[in-house]
């Protein structure tokens, strides 16, 4: 062999082991997780978590519970959506919590879970969350992590810019994603910018929660995306990210990504109360409903409202204002002393900060480029604080440390990069798997940042887990952002589509858990507090079952004298009042689901039996030794049989 | 009670016996010590006087009962309800404070003692003092026996048709220390209104001691 072809084959060895090892290498590198890691997620069994995590499902319609820094799934909170396992949707004191002017909607897209906040602090009260499809906010108690009351948003095309709270839970506000005709009414599409609005909903918190729209603010026909409330020396205003200015309403994925810039809407709300005051809005007529959950009486309840008052910003000075902002932006993002205004251009290279004093300075000083429908347009160079450069492509979301520090997801090039306010120099970067779109800091979005972590929210996971198919799981990732370089520490799957989450220390929860619903305050109208108080009672065709379970029986669990064509009403009341104790009742042939009911809670199930026969019931929830004991049988006769209406148990 | 009936009563209850009459009175702070010691028996009225705490894995909460003088209470709300919900499995009677006639009449006999105690401390006759403490002990014995006949017959007495029945099987609660029953361990233990009772007969023996030091050194 000459040495040439020796030579040869060496280099040939040399690039292909050298490409090999690159390879690996890359391979390596991405995956490389130091030991100490799993120790930082650990949570030893029968020790708790330091922090509640609460995802959005996205399409799911529900809000996700988890533990951090583990991961685990506690619990899927039924918000939007009909839940079979609760009755959420199905029980007869669930169902007006769906009622829209559209009549029931059983199921929603959740995006932005925000926790009720005091002096800019999350409180752990309320966790809100947005339905962006038939525009919705609904309200979960904390206390039973349960969905306490949801609100029709009118007006309004889609409620993607929602709930993003004022710093004292004063308002929450609720931004249309699609501008539609207001009020709707049928014209042509391609009349969009001459009959087309949008709407900015303010919608008032009381101090027990109750929600009412109190007023609304008609905008230009763009695309309202996403909010964030002031705070510190921004409190009082709201801050609205639109898109679609070259008002498109077709392909808009081309038409409405001419513009180099589009607009933050700048909204003051204590001017918008002002002008409320002084009379100053139109009174439209519209259709929406609001239902709340009663808790005494363990019932929802609807109402129908059919008046708003929306402010017009040509006749309201001052009410509005628009801050040009680069390319489509998504997010807005107020850092914790409420001076900068971070948002997050899908299309643009650069994360522009408005500074708020500056704002206020060009508001004085009406340093306007334009205006638009009455909307004075500020000069970008006159607000503008910084521009975070080298930012990754498509940056969204920021949120913020308790360190002077901003995070920034970016979608495009899949990664979280951190930067620091005021040199707006970016000083690390990670990459999140894959594609990110929301991200979740412990009171990030707040006046006080817990910080400790950042949760990237991604929007694919291809190889990170097991496959299943051609759906795989959503996903969320753990990161620590204690140091000065971020650190991958866990990767954990999620319900529906994670879009937003909001982190809270455990201890602001736990304390205020309720374990059961005290009997002696159970108003249902057809509860029972003893079993003595059972009974079986005929109105027509109408049954009402007034039953009781305890361990382990239910009363009555013989019931005679029903008949084909009967309507059953099974009002199920749990006499436990004992900590994680419910009992389940499920009845062959329900068309609707089974009940799972907590203690000292009363739920309804219609029953409505087509065949004579001998139908069992029994509790589906394994109460205890004798749980499958925990049973009875109902008797259903004929039409016209004279079968006389009986009950009872242990006879 | 008229107001004549309790007039008379105490009258009467201030009259020393003709058995115990006698010369030798008690030193000042002896009876002072005596007045002190009854006085401090009305803790009793605040405070449960024995607990019984049962420890299983599905209660890592806790769960258990608390005695007082005049009722029995859950260690928290719903404690009772629940344990009674519990042993209706093995078929022991439900716990019922109100048919229990002790819890009635205890505090009557806490009442009597501290009114004892005090005319104690205004007669300072020996022999009185003796008869308290030697009345507490008694009535002491017959408590605990009482408590054990209970105990006995809510462990004992089953409903033949339970659900759960181990041959061979009795729940009567340990008079006082742990015991295991089925998944759970019963711990009965006094709680502080047996203390403030210790207590109370101490102090007052404390006092016919140093009495009789006194006495003797004079």
């Amino acid at each position: 062999m000459n040495s040439t072809y020796i030579r040869m084959i060496t280099v040939a060895v040399v690039i292909i082991a050298s490409v090999f090892l690159v390879h690996n290498g890359c391979q390596q590198s991405k995956d490389l997780i130091s030991g100490d890691v799993a120790q930082q997620v650990y949570v030893k069994p029968g020790t708790y978590d330091d922090f509640y995590l609460f995802t959005s499902g996205g399409f799911s319609g529900q809000v996700g519970v988890y533990g951090l820094p583990s991961g685990r799934l506690f619990r899927v909170i039924p918000v939007f959506s009909q839940d079979a396992e609760r009755a959420w949707g199905y029980s007869e004191e669930t169902k007006p919590m769906f009622m829209t002017s559209y009549g029931s909607v059983p199921w929603d897209d959740a995006h932005h879970p925000k926790i009720s906040q005091t002096d800019g602090i999350a409180d752990g009260r309320w966790l809100f969350i947005n339905g962006n499809n038939t525009p919705r906010v609904a309200r979960i108690d904390l206390t039973t992590f349960t969905t306490a009351e949801i609100i029709e948003i009118p007006n309004s095309g889609g409620n993607h810019g929602s709930p993003f709270i004022t710093e004292n839970t004063e308002y929450v506000v609720a931004s249309t994603r699609f501008s539609v005709p207001i009020p709707n009414r049928d014209v042509a599409i391609n009349s969009y910018k001459e009959n087309f609005k949008g709407t900015i909903s303010f919608i008032k918190v009381d101090n027990d929660g109750k929600m009412n729209v109190e007023f609304q603010v008609l905008v230009p026909g763009f695309h309202y995306d996403l909010a964030h409330s002031g705070k510190g020396p921004s409190h009082g205003w709201a801050f609205f990210t639109s898109y679609n200015s070259e008002q498109a309403n077709t392909l808009l994925e081309v038409n409405a990504s001419q513009n180099d810039k589009d607009f933050i809407a700048a909204v003051n709300w204590k001017k918008a109360e002002e002008y409320i005051k002084q009379g100053k809005f139109k009174t439209f007529t519209t259709e929406y409903y609001r239902n709340y959950f009663d808790k005494k009486k363990h019932t929802g309840v609807s109402e129908k409202k059919t008046e708003v008052k929306v402010l017009i910003p040509s006749e309201c000075p001052g009410l509005v204002y628009y801050i040009p902002t680069p390319k489509s932006p998504h997010g807005v993002d107020v850092d914790p002393s409420g001076e900068y205004i971070a948002a997050g251009g899908k299309l643009a290279a650069v994360i522009p900060v408005h500074s708020f004093s500056k704002i206020i300075k060009a508001i004085e000083n009406k340093d306007f480029e334009t205006s638009i429908d009455g909307i004075p347009v500020l000069k970008y160079e006159s607000v503008v604080a910084g521009e975070v450069k080298d930012v990754g492509l498509g940056p969204l979301h920021t949120e913020f440390d308790n360190e002077g520090f901003g995070y920034t997801s970016s979608f495009i090039s899949s990664e979280i990069v951190k930067w620091k306010i005021g040199t707006w120099e970016v000083v690390d970067r990670i990459p999140a798997y894959y594609s990110i779109g929301h991200l979740c800091i412990p009171g990030g979005d707040t006046k006080k940042p817990w910080g400790k972590y950042v949760i990237a929210l991604n929007k694919i996971t291809k190889d990170r887990y097991l496959p299943t198919g051609p759906e795989l799981t959503q996903s969320a990732q753990l990161i620590d952002i204690s140091g000065e370089k971020m650190k991958l520490l866990l990767d954990f799957p999620t319900i529906g589509e994670p879009h937003y989450a909001q982190a809270i220390p455990a201890d602001i929860i736990m304390k205020n858990s309720k374990k059961i619903y005290p009997i002696e305050e159970n108003m249902h109208q057809y509860a029972v507090k003893a079993e003595k108080e059972t009974r079986v009672v005929r109105d027509g065709n109408i049954v009402r079952v007034y039953m009781s379970t305890i361990r382990t029986h239910f009363v009555p669990d013989n019931i005679e004298g029903i008949k084909v064509g009967d309507v059953v009403y099974f009002h199920v009341t749990n006499l436990e009042q004992d900590w994680d104790i419910p009992h389940g009742f499920a009845v062959k042939g329900a068309n609707n689901s089974e009940l799972l009911i907590m203690p000292g809670a009363t739920e309804t199930l219609k029953w409505e039996p087509k065949r004579e026969g001998v139908y069992p019931f029994y509790c589906t929830d394994f109460c205890s030794a004798l749980h499958q004991e925990m049973q009875g049988y109902i008797r259903v006769s004929g039409k016209d049989s004279s079968v006389p209406l009986s009950w009872n148990t242990g006879k | 009670m008229e107001y004549w009936q309790i007039r008379n009563t105490i009258y009467w209850g201030m009259q020393i016996p003709q058995c115990f009459k006698g010369k030798i009175i008690m030193k000042h702070n002896s009876r002072l010590l005596i007045g002190v010691a009854s006085l401090f028996l009305i803790l009793m009225f605040f405070f449960p006087i024995w607990s019984i705490d049962l420890l299983a894995p599905q209660y890592p909460e806790g769960i258990g009962l608390k005695i007082w003088i005049n009722q029995i209470t859950g260690l928290k709300p719903n404690d009772l309800n629940n344990i009674n919900g519990l042993n209706h499995y093995i078929g022991m009677k439900a716990i019922v404070p109100d048919s229990i006639p002790e819890l009635t009449i205890m505090p009557y006999i806490i009442i009597f003692m501290v009114i004892f105690g005090i005319g104690n401390a205004f007669w300072g006759k020996r022999k009185l003092v003796y008869l308290w403490i030697a009345l507490f002990i008694i009535l002491g014995a017959i408590g605990m026996y009482d408590f054990y006949i209970w105990g006995y017959d809510y462990g004992h007495n089953l409903n033949p048709s339970a659900a759960i029945k181990v041959p061979g099987m009795s729940y009567q609660p340990p008079l006082i220390g742990s015991k295991k029953l089925l998944n759970f361990t019963a711990v009965s233990l006094p709680a502080f209104g047996s203390y403030v009772l210790g207590v109370s007969v101490l102090l007052t023996t404390a006092a016919l001691y140093f009495d009789s030091k006194r006495g003797s050194a004079k």
